[in-house]
């Protein structure tokens, strides 16, 4: 599998001169292979999102290093790796440029030079993918949170991107808008094989991903599987994070003595356990 | 305090060509002491009946009575700050509004300009600081030193400063993790006990507003359509389909359930413990009747 992106032992602080305070990103190692879907999360704080500045040259560490598609980030190549990653922000207010959907998906486009034929191809075939081909004129203050998102999306992806950041990108939406910008990812990943990297704090969006790296303190405190990491329990729930759903109520059945045969991070599993183990005749 | 609602309209831009109407004779009465939640869809009028609720709004159409304060549409009303001082909102991401040089300045300037002297308004201070789970030592800190999440506290430490008996909440975990949510709402919960308050919630979480709140409004095309407890609103998923609503994972478990294995819970649970409580007693029964 290629990689796309690794961080090496980096280390970031935002006050170099002051010794004191504790780092906001402390010896982080990671790679994101090509294809994958990776979830980072962890309490507010625990430098999650210092780390999606570092990936994309907002900020440098002072140790470490930080590749994109094996180069090595540097103020010089800046401008050509961030072309490769298309990111998706938290508020879907703050990243709208265009007076039409159409146009604000243009708009890196344009920024990148692309010639004018080859950009509405791109344009329409990016709105296509997130479902929003119905809407090419239609002004951003008429859409919910979750078609803004998805046209933040096709922005991103019309730049054809290596991989996909999601910054809390469902976090102000309701949950329809959750659903729909899930959804959409989802489907996208099933198309395109598209690399993603989301952060977040929705649970039920990080059981999503083919692997999770959770953070406490600026510290990678751990990665693996979905199962794997929602195995730790009540250290999750420590450190400032929660259990999906299904995980926590197998777990009041489990002491209230209802047999049940495993965890289950989904609420269809559960239910079928729930059917097998103790109505089924 | 109670809060009653009869028949508000709302219009933004008002005898413009830009004229568009949010809220369409909207009735809500909230009782003193009550925890009132306002669910809705996006753009159903949930932000607009907020403003009205301190008068940062006033309706085109209809009245408003906020305690013993009444706001009719079309006629000037007096002295509202008393009003505002009573009704205290917390705005979604209220950090946005810290501004002074200290969190003990940025705490006291609510309550000082209302008119408390500088000594109480330091006393709330150093009790409220503690209440919303800081330290002491942050009074002296700027603000913009502090964590996302701290700087949420203190922004809610400056309006209970003001000794509100109504709180209104727009979306206030917003963009906070899981601990951090929890200790938020639990800590307006305790509020809500502890001082008889009346809390107004407006949420896009279906599972706050079940978990906390006693009564349910919700908002739909700029109308008031619906209230009821939450196992009411809950309870008829077709009717929330309607409102483009979901209802709390909790309640969407228990039909799957119950579709499952063919049994019927007794109540509409509402929390995972109740949920909890409620399939044991079906297990059990049913090993009984085997």
């Amino acid at each position: 599998m290629d990689e796309i992106l690794s961080l090496d032992h980096v280390t970031f602080t935002y006050s170099p001169d002051e010794p004191d305070i504790k780092n906001a990103v402390e010896d982080v190692s990671f790679t994101v292979n090509e294809g994958e879907w990776i979830a980072i999360v962890g309490h507010n704080g625990s430098g999650k999102s210092t780390i999606a500045r570092l990936m994309n040259g907002l900020l440098f560490p002072q140790q470490g290093t930080i590749k994109v598609l094996n180069q090595s980030l540097t103020e010089e190549n800046l401008w050509d790796i961030r072309s490769q990653m298309g990111m998706v922000f938290q508020n879907p207010d703050n990243q709208f440029v265009g007076a039409t959907v159409q146009d604000d998906v243009a708009f890196a486009l344009e920024n990148n030079g692309i010639p004018y034929e080859e950009m509405v191809k791109r344009v329409h075939e990016a709105l296509k993918q997130v479902k929003m081909d119905q809407f090419l004129n239609h002004e951003p203050q008429h859409l919910s949170g979750g078609q803004k998102q998805r046209v933040a999306i096709a922005g991103a992806l019309a730049l054809k991107p290596k991989l996909l950041i999601l910054d809390e990108a469902t976090s102000m939406l309701d949950p329809q808008g959750r659903a729909e910008v899930l959804a959409t990812v989802q489907a996208l990943r099933e198309e395109t094989g598209l690399t993603v990297l989301s952060i977040t704090h929705d649970l039920e969006e990080a059981i999503l991903a083919d692997r999770m790296l959770f953070m406490n303190g600026g510290k990678k405190f751990a990665e693996g599987t979905p199962s794997e990491i929602f195995a730790l329990g009540d250290q999750l729930v420590e450190l400032g994070l929660d259990l999906p759903f299904a995980m926590k109520l197998t777990k009041l059945l489990k002491q209230n003595g209802v047999k049940l045969l495993g965890e289950h991070m989904t609420e269809e599993e559960l239910v079928n356990d729930l059917w097998t183990s103790n109505f089924k005749k | 305090m109670d809060i009653q609602l009869q028949k508000v309209s709302y219009a933004y831009a008002q005898g413009t060509p830009f004229e568009k109407r949010a809220l369409f004779d909207v009735e809500l009465a909230i009782p003193s002491g009550s925890y009132q939640a306002i669910i809705g869809h996006t753009g159903s009028g949930k932000s607009t009946i907020l403003q009205h609720l301190n008068a940062l709004l006033k309706p085109t159409e209809g009245t408003i009575q906020i305690g013993d304060k009444t706001i009719t549409a079309g006629k000037k009303a007096k002295d509202l700050k008393p009003v505002r001082q009573k009704v205290g909102i917390v705005f979604q991401f209220p950090e946005h509004q810290l501004f002074e040089e200290t969190v003990l300045k940025d705490i006291i300037f609510g309550p000082m300009n209302f008119g408390i002297s500088e000594d109480e308004a330091t006393k709330r201070a150093h009790h409220l600081i503690e209440l919303v789970g800081l330290p002491l030592t942050v009074l002296d800190k700027s603000p913009f030193d502090l964590s996302g999440g701290q700087m949420r506290r203190v922004a809610i430490a400056g309006v209970l400063a003001m000794e509100p008996e109504v709180i209104v909440l727009d979306e206030p975990t917003a963009g906070l993790d899981p601990r951090g949510r929890k200790e938020i709402m639990d800590l307006f919960l305790q509020l809500h006990k502890a001082r008889n308050l009346t809390t107004i919630l407006v949420t896009h979480s279906m599972e706050d507003a079940a978990r906390y709140a006693d009564r349910i409004a919700i908002m739909h095309e700029g109308k008031c359509v619906l209230t009821g407890n939450p196992a009411e609103i809950f309870g008829n998923a077709e009717q929330l389909a309607k409102y483009r609503l979901e209802p709390p994972r909790i309640v969407r478990f228990q039909r799957e359930f119950e579709e499952k294995v063919g049994r019927k819970l007794p109540t509409l649970c509402l929390t995972e413990e109740e949920l909890a409580s409620a399939i044991t007693e079906a297990v059990r029964e049913e090993r009984a009747g085997q």
